[in-house]
């Protein structure tokens, strides 16, 4: 496998949009990775899920661009 | 001293990479302005004594004292200044990317660290103390521990790397340009990867440690050692010489990776309750084995091709 920067690029970008496309109430509400469904224990470690669904939430927040709305 | 790797580590961090520009100022004050205004200022003044005497037995001999000439002064001063300006430039753009003091610390070796580095990633099952040792909070240069990381091995044995792949190639007439920069990236690529997957994987543990980008980078980097070994020993001895090699230089660099991630990332003697059950140290331990056993396999990946 010969990579180079251009298909590092490529791939990078691609796995990106793919996660900023995860649409909000139709699919990730439905598997319960919901952003209403994160606050859980206020410990001081939130572990894997929450910590994913946040790194979701703030890649779909860096991308599209849009102001917050009443769901923080 | 002992508990302070563990609590804080956000602050030990900022802390540590505030601090430097007060701790060192010989490794992080750039000599080299200072140095380089004391030689002119030497070239200047032997050049107005010599031209002096001479301008007046000689009426004004140009090409002898060229630093007494007026204009020749004057351009010169205007072209160190213009120097100064895009010297300026050129650090404010490069720090607001990075922090050139940050980065200047890993570059902070000398000789004696560089050949006990490589002869503990070659053998380290002698090497005692694996503790990166701080010096009022902040981590001591390579200059003065042994244990802490840098980033000048690796890029030199990455380079070396690229032209032992190329000369491999050579010897079996396949080698081309083009080939050599695919090579590089191809290196590069897999370095990117798995710094973001360390990267990532950290993340979402919620591992606080104070790896930064660069230590990961240089950890990372420390392959390309064993790697360079390898390819030498498969060019010398033939395809059983690569793979003795192959499997000297993995068990090698495994122990390294685990015996030196293993102070940073799993908390060794903590005495508070942190982590809620056994999942946690479990997982961290799971973090630094993958990326051991991820080092053989990239080391065969990109040098098999080398050695047939």
């Amino acid at each position: 496998m010969a990579f180079t920067l251009y298909s590092l690029i490529q791939a990078a970008i691609l796995c990106v949009n793919a996660v900023a496309v995860l649409h909000e109430e139709r699919f990730l509400s439905k598997i319960g990775w919901g952003v209403d469904q994160s606050i859980g224990g206020f410990g001081d470690e939130p572990g894997i899920k929450v910590q994913l669904m946040n790194l979701i939430r703030s890649v779909r927040t860096v991308m599209r661009g849009e102001v917050k709305r009443s769901t923080v | 001293t002992m508990d302070l790797p563990h609590h804080g580590y956000r602050a030990t961090k900022q802390r540590a990479r505030a601090a430097p520009p007060q701790a060192d100022p010989v490794l992080f004050e750039d000599t080299s302005s200072s140095a380089s205004a004391m030689n002119t200022q030497g070239y200047y003044t032997p050049g107005y004594n010599m031209g002096a005497p001479s301008s007046d037995m000689q009426g004004g001999a140009g090409m002898d004292n060229l630093f007494a000439d007026p204009m020749a002064n004057a351009a010169m001063m205007y072209g160190s200044s213009l120097a100064n300006q895009g010297k300026d430039m050129v650090n404010k753009e490069i720090s607001r990317f990075m922090s050139v003091n940050k980065l200047k610390y890993f570059f902070a070796v000398d000789t004696r660290y560089v050949l006990k580095k490589l002869m503990i990633l070659m053998f380290p099952y002698t090497h005692q103390d694996w503790e990166v040792r701080y010096h009022r909070d902040t981590p001591l240069t390579p200059r003065q521990d042994v244990n802490a990381p840098d980033l000048y091995i690796p890029t030199m044995a990455f380079i070396t790397y690229i032209l032992l792949a190329g000369m491999a190639l050579g010897i079996q007439k396949r080698f081309s340009p083009e080939v050599l920069g695919l090579c590089a990236s191809t290196a590069l690529v897999w370095i990117i990867i798995e710094v973001l997957v360390m990267l990532l994987s950290l993340y979402l543990l919620t591992v606080h440690s104070d790896l930064s980008t660069f230590d990961l980078i240089a950890y990372s980097g420390y392959k390309y050692v064993g790697m360079i070994f390898t390819v030498l020993c498969g060019l010398l001895f033939g395809s059983d010489g690569y793979f003795v090699a192959l499997a000297w230089s993995s068990c090698a660099l495994m122990f390294f990776i685990v015996r030196s991630l293993k102070m940073k990332i799993l908390p060794s003697i903590s005495a508070d309750s942190m982590g809620t059950g056994s999942a946690k140290p479990q997982l961290r331990l799971y973090i630094t084995v993958a990326t051991a056993v991820f080092q053989p396999i990239i080391i065969y990946w990109l040098t098999s091709h080398l050695v047939r």
